[in-house]
């Protein structure tokens, strides 16, 4: 393992961690949330991308590049339909289920074994879009 | 326990001139659980982000994942592009960091321990097919959109959060309507 997969697989760790510690790796936690029954989980998002905001905007002012070597570029991605329409089937299936696809990993650790049918069926939906993709 | 006798939320500062614990039962109504569990849980996530970030240059998303792994697999020119056979293999180290920080926080910190959803399987399945395919179209997921692209200040994933957000929300009301549960 270099130096760069185990800076990934700590902050991966602390990633399943806050997961798990919202609530975000149970179904019925996140379906709460959709359902407009608890609306706590904005503050998962809002505080992880509050956090991650000062990685990418604020750091880089004073560090020329990552530790470890490469470049920082934040993730911005031209705008296109395929981003749209992606966007409103994934919401389909992540409001009939409650799952997503960081959630689902995370949630194989608390001892959830149902979300392998659903992490199963990821993979095969990816797969499909592979299909479609000439 | 406030909000516990009404039966519909009232809008903030509604009656907050005659009765200033309106507002405290609208927060109640809104936010059961409260919002530290759910503030800290998001803190902790954008660390691991960030650490990734800092150190690395990475977006630590989680979608590309499927895609990724996939090019082990299949021989099709999707899957074998250079960036995917080049990535996957740190990806499989940030998914197995999240099975097990999940893992550490269910041994120490979950009150119940391990769990397991009561979401019907069929939903999972189908569910999860609509993921897949979904998040690979738009390329990200909740992660990739809604933790490093709106860190990023990307108007694309600004317009797929809130679409997807919205659409997840509709889909979740309907499903509960037509008697699904939960």
């Amino acid at each position: 393992m270099n130096r760069q997969n185990i800076i990934v697989f700590i902050g991966g760790i602390l990633f399943g961690f806050g997961l798990a510690y919202s609530g975000m790796t149970k179904q019925e936690v996140v379906l709460s949330f959709l359902q407009l029954k608890d609306l706590g989980l904005i503050f998962v998002l809002g505080g992880a991308a509050f956090v991650t905001f000062f990685a990418i905007n604020v750091v880089p002012r004073y560090l020329k590049a990552p530790l470890l070597g490469g470049k920082f570029k934040p993730r911005k991605m031209p705008f296109s339909w395929k981003v749209i329409i992606g966007a409103i089937i994934f919401g389909v299936g992540w409001g009939l289920s409650g799952q997503c696809p960081g959630s689902v990993i995370a949630s194989l650790g608390t001892g959830n074994i149902p979300v392998i049918v659903g992490l199963a069926a990821m993979f095969i939906g990816a797969y499909i879009r592979g299909l479609l993709d000439k | 326990m406030l909000g516990k006798d009404l039966d519909i939320p009232c809008l903030v500062g509604d009656k907050f001139n005659n009765d200033p614990t309106a507002v405290l039962v609208e927060v109640e109504i809104m936010f059961p659980h409260g919002i530290e569990p759910y503030l800290i849980g998001g803190l902790i996530i954008g660390a691991g982000v960030s650490l990734i970030y800092i150190a690395t240059g990475l977006h630590a998303t989680q979608s590309s994942f499927l895609t990724t792994t996939l090019s082990w697999f299949s021989k099709r020119k999707h899957f074998q592009k250079e960036s995917n056979i080049q990535e996957r293999e740190w990806r499989l180290f940030l998914a197995i960091g999240l099975v097990i920080g999940a893992f550490i926080h269910t041994l120490t910190l979950s009150p119940k321990g391990f769990w397991s959803t009561s979401v019907q399987i069929w939903r999972l399945a189908v569910g999860g097919l609509l993921v897949g395919f979904g998040t690979r179209l738009s390329q990200g997921c909740t992660s990739g959109h809604g933790i490093s692209g709106l860190a990023s200040l990307s108007k694309t994933s600004f317009y797929a959060v809130i679409v997807f957000m919205g659409v997840a929300i509709i889909t979740a009301n309907i499903v509960q309507m037509l008697g699904v549960s939960p």
